[in-house]
């Protein structure tokens, strides 16, 4: 084994780590790129030099590295606001190159020497089949309903936990038997195949609120399959690099389910968003529903003012206009914080990097733990978009489908102003005591038309 | 995450790693005894366990460096792991790069080329992109 391949492998997984490190921190995070940068080209180059690449073979590397590059630019080119569905459809190229790896392996594994396999590659190999095209077609359809291609709303079948898990358990037992004894080839076919139906029928029954959760799932995937990967060439920076992106989405897969307080196998058999019809009898209440002016005027008079932005105002596009009600209440003396829920938006982060886009200071962008026990001080708090995730029917009905996950107790401040469309229940279709509550005044409205006229009524009074 | 959620998927996953080598190395001392097996000699043996111990340890820095990422670059997170995982670029070239008696293993390996080649690239564009509006009051660049 050539020794600078080796090498260069060991200098790729330090600065893979280092990349990671240095993401603790926004100050260093962009370090963190570069290292990333660094290690891929440190990869890329020690593999390029293997002595088991034919020469001739190069340009035809070269090609398929340019045509990559030439797909991978505009797609980094996307809007913000269109993140997670880019997020989505990068897993599935990355699944979708593991898996056609895989194949190839297993191929050519009957018919090249010194690759037959082991038990231990022919297993693994299996794995990397089944994560890396399931991962595609799973992150295809993930994509898909982001983009609103597919319909978001979840579908569901009777029985169809039995089919998921049924056809989970055929995988497995395909797996078995070709790992038992490689001379069954005739089985591999149906292993991707089965893998390709299971990413589907994965995605289905998943709502858009789940989506950060499945996301992160299917990030972890993609490094798994990475990892099997490694483990059939016997290559260790597959390993790490894999593992590292293992853990990742399983650390941020975690930290959704605690958000929304729910567990793994709840999220992807779940099929939240089925429930509408229970709720429906609190429709009589009444709500107390306030003008453009006079919310102005309420935030006008307040001396610290709490925006908890949701999925809502990434549709509506409206963080410009929310910086420009930022820029406005801050000039008068106001403190504006921004209150984020982990599981607001359609992936781990989003509000955070839409906040960010707009010019908005990170240092203004508060936890959800950090930002509760400040509430009570807090004299209006102004819901952008959101909705679940400020639904005080977590805490006190125990009946609620969202009973249990942490929320922003935007119920303990001062006055409570909400902007909405209409009174149609969010994605969840539980009704939301908040808007019934005393403190409440409703803003009825497109997000960005009604922050954009908050603004025009603070800006012109100003002059 | 809290510290006893950690301890028990390091618990569980140190379980899982035993697991897989006893079952592997069974496998294998049976695989050995079968007759008509095709087995390479370096495939013969336990030369996988240094990589189980690999995927281990690196399971464990990988999963206490991610906790202390700040919240604020989830999103930025994913999109460079996103990048990271395209190290599947690595098994691409090999595949795309070696002689083979068909060339339709070269084409699977070039098509794998494209794939992860364009998450490398668009994951770190895009990572730098969203990280470069992350400003401090004042707009300083961090």
């Amino acid at each position: 084994m050539n020794i600078w391949i080796q090498i260069a492998y060991l200098i790729s997984t330090a600065l893979f780590i280092f990349s990671l490190k240095w993401m603790n921190d926004p100050k260093t995070a962009r370090r963190g790129v570069a290292a990333g940068v660094a290690a891929m080209l440190v990869a890329v180059i020690g593999t390029l030099i293997n002595p088991a690449i034919v020469a001739s073979n190069y340009k035809w590397i070269a090609l398929a590295i340019i045509i990559g590059s030439a797909i991978g630019v505009p797609l980094s080119w996307v809007p913000l606001t269109a993140v997670p569905q880019r997020t989505a459809l990068s897993h599935a190229f990355g699944g979708l190159a593991a898996g056609l790896v895989g194949v190839a392996e297993f191929y050519l594994s009957f018919s090249e020497s010194g690759q037959e396999l082991s038990h231990f590659r022919a297993a693994a190999l299996c794995a990397e089949v089944l994560l890396g095209f399931l991962t595609f077609t799973g992150s295809l359809m993930a994509a898909g309903k982001l983009q609103e291609i597919i319909p978001t709303r979840p579908i569901t079948y009777k029985g169809q936990k039995i089919v998921n898990l049924g056809l989970f358990a055929v995988a497995i037992i395909c797996c078995i038997v070709l790992s038992t004894d490689v001379n069954y080839k005739f089985i591999f076919p149906f292993i991707i195949a089965l893998a390709l139906l299971f990413g589907v029928l994965l995605i289905i029954p998943i709502g858009g609120a789940d989506m950060p959760t499945v996301i992160s799932i299917l990030n972890s995937y993609a490094g798994l399959s990475a990892v099997a990967m490694g483990f059939v060439m016997d290559n260790k920076l597959l390993i790490t690099a894999g593992a590292l992106d293992g853990s990742s989405g399983l650390i941020l897969s975690i930290i959704m389910c605690k958000a929304m307080n729910r567990s793994f196998g709840n999220v992807l058999f779940g099929a939240f968003g089925k429930v509408q019809a229970a709720a429906a009898d609190a429709a009589k209440k009444t709500v107390k529903s306030a003008t453009p002016a006079d919310a102005a005027q309420i935030m006008e008079q307040a001396n610290t003012v709490v925006i908890v932005p949701g999925y809502g105002m990434a549709v509506a596009q409206a963080q410009h206009r929310v910086r420009e009600l930022y820029d406005q209440l801050t000039k008068r003396g106001i403190t504006v914080k921004f209150a984020i829920h982990p599981v607001a938006g359609r992936m781990p982060g989003h509000m955070n990097v839409l906040l960010a886009e707009a010019d908005i200071p990170y240092t203004d962008l508060v936890e959800m733990d950090d930002i509760n026990p400040e509430m009570p001080q807090v004299d209006v708090v102004l819901v952008v978009g959101a909705n679940d995730v400020v639904n005080p029917a977590a805490r006190t009905n125990k009946s609620s489908p969202i009973y249990g996950m942490p929320i922003i107790n935007a119920d303990k401040a001062k006055t409570v102003l909400a902007i909405k469309r209409s009174m149609n229940p969010g994605f969840a279709g539980i009704e939301n005591e908040l808007y019934y509550a005393d403190k409440t005044l409703m803003v009825f409205g497109d997000a960005k038309a009604v922050v954009g006229d908050l603004v025009k009524y603070l800006s012109g009074e100003n002059s | 995450m809290k510290p006893s959620l950690f301890k028990r998927f390091a618990v569980a996953f140190a379980v899982l790693a035993a697991g897989s080598i006893l079952s592997a190395a069974a496998g294998e001392a049976a695989g050995e005894a079968a007759p008509g097996v095709v087995q390479h000699a370096s495939a013969v043996g336990m030369d996988y366990i240094p990589t189980i111990f690999v995927f281990m340890l690196s399971t464990f820095v990988g999963l206490d460096v991610i906790r202390r990422v700040s919240r604020l670059l989830h999103t930025p997170l994913m999109s460079l792991t996103n990048a990271i995982s395209a190290i599947a670029v690595v098994g691409s070239i090999l595949i795309a790069g070696q002689q083979h008696a068909e060339y339709k293993f070269n084409i699977l390996g070039m098509v794998a080329i494209v794939a992860s080649i364009s998450n490398i690239v668009s994951g770190f564009l895009i990572t730098d992109r969203m990280l470069k509006m992350f400003k401090k009051r004042g707009g300083s660049k961090p």
